[in-house]
C-alpha cells in the first residue's frame, strides 16, 4: 500500500496535561509530512477536552484542558485511542494540508546580514547562495520559539552550516535565516543566532489580524527574490 | 469608569485564564501564573471565570478608584491598605469613589490577583485579555501598568458593586470603616514552609542524564533565581548537565516542563513559556503544583518529589475538588 502512513514510535506523556505522539527523533521531511496530516486529522476530530493540537518537527503534541468536565480519567490512553482512530480511518492527503505561500525576499547585503559571511564559509559566490536559497519549495515543519515564527524544511544541503557563534541580541523583523537544514523567518525583533540571508517586507505576525500568523504548519513556502527598491516600496 | 494607576508596582499585568488553542502558531497560552487565586478573586466579586484580573508581583501598585467598586485581593499576602487601613484579603470589599488602594509588598507568596466586579473593560486579543509581554499584545497595550494609566472598568461597575454587595446579605459587615463580609475564601496556593514540595514526573529525556544528575534532581533543594520571570523559573542548585546531550530535535513544551540548557541549571517553564524548545527535559511538574510554585518569590526554595502520571492526575483532581468547594462556598455567600 503506497499511502500507508508510518506508525508512531509511541504516545508519550508530556506532563499530566499533554500527550506527545512521537514519530522520529531526527529531522525527516517525509515523517514531518505525516505529522502534519495526523495533526490535521486530530484537529478535525475536535475532541472537547483537547485544547491544542501542535505539530512539531518529529511528532504531534495534544494539550488537554485539565479542568474540562469531559476530560477522560486516563487522558493519555484516550489520546492514543484518538491517534489510532485517525490512522485506521486514513489520514488526509498531504496536498490538502497547508497552503502555498510566496514570500518576497530581498537578498541585498545590507539586509542580508550574514550573506557574505555564509558565502565565504561555503566557498560560494553570494549570488549563488541566494540562488540556491530561493530555489526550493520549503515546508513549514513547526511553528515555535516565538508567535508566528516558522521552522522551514527543504533547505539545499549545500547550504548546511551551524548557527552563528555569537547570537544577535536583536534580529530585525522579517529576517530570513538558516542553520542546519532548516530556515526560519523572524516575526518581530527578537534575539537569535541563525544566519540571516535575506529579509521579507511582509508582516509575519500581528495579534490584531485574522489570521494573526502569516504561516501555519504544513504550508508550502517559496521565496521570491525582490530588489531593494521593491523591498522599500512594500514596506510602506 | 477607570482605575487610576498612581504607582505601577514591580510588574502588574492584566491576566485571565489564558489564550488557548493557538500553540500550533507558536502563540503562548499566558494567563494568570496562579490560576487558582485568580479564580477565587473573580468569584469573590461575583464575576464570570472568564473575566480578567490584575496580577501583582512582589511589589504591588497604588491605585485610585474613580467610582464605587467591589474588589477582592487573593493569592500572595500583600501588606495592602485601603485609605490607610489594612485591607482584608480573600473577601469582597466595597470600595468608595476616591478611595486609594496601596498594595504594598508581598509578605508571603509573590503574586496576588485583584478582581473588580464587572471585570476589566479591555478588548480580548486572540480570545484572551492576558498580557503577553515579549510580543507586546493583550491586556493593556501588551505591557505592564505604568504610573498615570487609567485601567478601564465595566461601564456599570459602580452599580454592579452595590447590587452584588447587597446580595451578600447577612454576611455583610463594616470593618475599619469599609464594607466587607464576615467570611473569607481559603488561600489554596500560598507556599507553606520552605522548601516547598513540588511533585514532578520524569521528563522525556530523563534517561539522557547520568545517575548523579537524576538523583540530584529529586534530592536537591532548589532556589528560585533572581532572573526568573513569567516565562520560566531558573533554579539554582547542583549542575545537571546531560550525559548524552547531542543535538535534540526541538519539540513541544508544556507548563511545568523542567528543561536543562547546556549550563546545567534547570528552568521550570511557567505561564509565558515558549511553545517549543530544544533543551533536554528532565522533569514535568504536576499541573496541580504549578500555582504553588508560581507563588515562590526569587530566593524561595523547593524540592521535587517524584510522582507518576497517575499520581499527578490524582493531585489534579484533588486540587480541582478543593477549588470547586471553595467556589461553591463563595456562591453560597452570594445567596446560592
Amino acid at each position: 500500500m503506497s499511502n500507508a502512513a508510518p506508525r508512531p514510535l509511541g504516545v508519550l506523556p508530556l506532563g499530566d496535561a499533554a500527550a506527545y505522539v512521537e514519530f522520529s527523533e531526527s529531522l525527516d521531511l517525509e515523517v514531518n509530512a505525516v505529522v502534519q496530516r495526523l495533526a490535521a486529522a486530530l484537529r478535525a476530530r475536535d475532541l472537547p477536552w483537547v485544547r491544542d493540537v501542535v505539530p512539531a518537527l518529529g511528532g504531534v503534541a495534544l494539550h488537554f484542558d485539565p479542568a474540562h468536565p469531559q476530560l477522560p480519567a486516563a487522558p493519555l490512553e484516550a489520546a492514543a485511542a484518538a491517534v489510532e482512530a485517525c490512522l485506521a480511518k486514513g489520514l488526509p492527503a498531504a496536498r490538502g494540508v497547508g497552503r502555498a505561500i510566496e514570500v518576497p525576499a530581498c537578498y541585498d547585503p545590507e539586509l542580508a546580514l550574514d550573506l557574505h559571511a555564509v558565502a565565504e564559509r561555503l566557498k560560494l559566490a553570494p549570488e549563488e547562495v541566494a540562488r540556491r536559497h530561493a530555489a526550493p519549495e520549503y515546508h513549514v515543519l513547526m511553528m515555535g520559539f516565538a508567535p508566528g515564527l516558522p521552522h522551514l524544511g527543504g533547505l539545499d544541503p549545500k547550504l548546511e552550516l551551524p548557527r552563528r557563534a555569537e547570537p544577535r541580541l536583536v534580529v530585525p523583523p522579517g529576517s530570513i535565516a538558516i542553520a542546519g537544514l532548516q530556515a526560519v523567518v523572524y516575526p518581530y525583533a527578537i534575539p537569535g543566532g541563525w544566519n540571516v540571508l535575506a529579509r521579507t517586507p511582509l508582516t509575519l505576525f500581528d495579534a490584531r489580524r485574522d489570521p494573526p500568523s502569516l504561516f501555519a504548519p504544513g504550508d508550502r513556502v517559496r521565496f521570491v527574490p525582490i530588489s531593494r527598491a521593491q523591498f522599500e516600496r512594500a514596506r510602506k | 469608569m477607570t482605575l487610576r494607576v498612581v504607582k505601577p508596582g514591580l510588574l502588574s499585568t492584566v491576566q485571565d485564564h489564558g489564550r488557548h488553542g493557538l500553540q500550533h502558531l507558536g502563540i503562548v497560552p499566558c494567563g494568570a501564573m496562579d490560576p487558582v487565586a485568580h479564580a477565587l478573586a473573580n468569584a469573590l466579586v461575583g464575576n464570570d471565570p472568564e473575566e480578567a484580573t490584575l496580577e501583582l508581583t512582589v511589589i504591588g501598585p497604588e491605585l485610585q478608584f474613580g467610582q464605587d467598586a467591589l474588589i477582592a485581593l487573593c493569592g500572595a499576602e500583600f501588606a495592602a491598605t485601603l485609605d490607610k487601613r489594612a485591607l482584608l484579603r480573600d473577601r469582597p470589599v466595597l470600595v468608595r469613589a476616591g478611595s486609594r488602594l496601596v498594595c504594598g509588598r508581598a509578605e508571603r507568596g509573590s503574586r496576588a490577583y485583584l478582581a473588580v466586579a464587572g471585570g476589566l473593560a479591555l478588548e480580548p486579543v486572540l480570545g484572551s485579555r492576558s498580557t503577553y509581554l515579549p510580543a507586546r499584545f493583550g491586556g493593556l497595550e501588551g505591557r505592564a501598568l505604568r504610573a498615570g494609566d487609567a485601567l478601564p472598568l465595566a461601564r456599570d461597575s459602580a452599580q454592579l458593586a452595590r447590587e452584588r454587595y447587597a446580595r451578600l446579605g447577612k454576611g455583610a459587615v463594616q470593618r475599619d470603616g469599609y464594607d466587607t463580609v464576615r467570611w473569607s475564601a481559603p488561600s489554596l496556593t500560598l507556599p507553606d514552609h520552605q522548601p516547598i514540595v513540588v511533585h514532578a514526573m520524569e521528563g522525556r529525556h530523563f534517561g539522557r542524564f547520568g545517575a548523579g544528575a537524576q538523583r540530584a534532581f529529586f534530592d536537591a533543594v532548589w532556589r528560585v533565581a533572581p532572573e526568573s520571570n513569567r516565562m520560566g523559573f531558573r533554579l539554582g542548585g547542583p549542575s545537571l548537565a546531560a550525559d548524552k546531550a547531542g543535538e535534540l530535535l526541538s519539540g513541544p513544551t508544556c507548563l511545568g516542563t523542567v528543561q536543562v540548557p547546556a549550563n546545567g541549571a534547570p528552568i521550570a517553564l511557567m505561564a509565558d513559556h515558549q511553545t517549543t524548545g530544544g533543551y533536554p527535559k528532565i522533569g514535568e511538574i504536576a499541573t496541580a503544583d504549578v500555582p504553588r510554585l508560581a507563588q515562590l518569590a526569587p530566593g524561595g526554595t523547593l524540592r521535587f518529589a517524584r510522582c507518576t502520571l497517575e499520581d499527578a492526575l490524582e493531585l489534579g483532581r484533588a486540587a480541582r475538588a478543593r477549588l470547586d468547594s471553595a467556589l461553591r462556598a463563595i456562591s453560597w455567600g452570594y445567596g446560592g
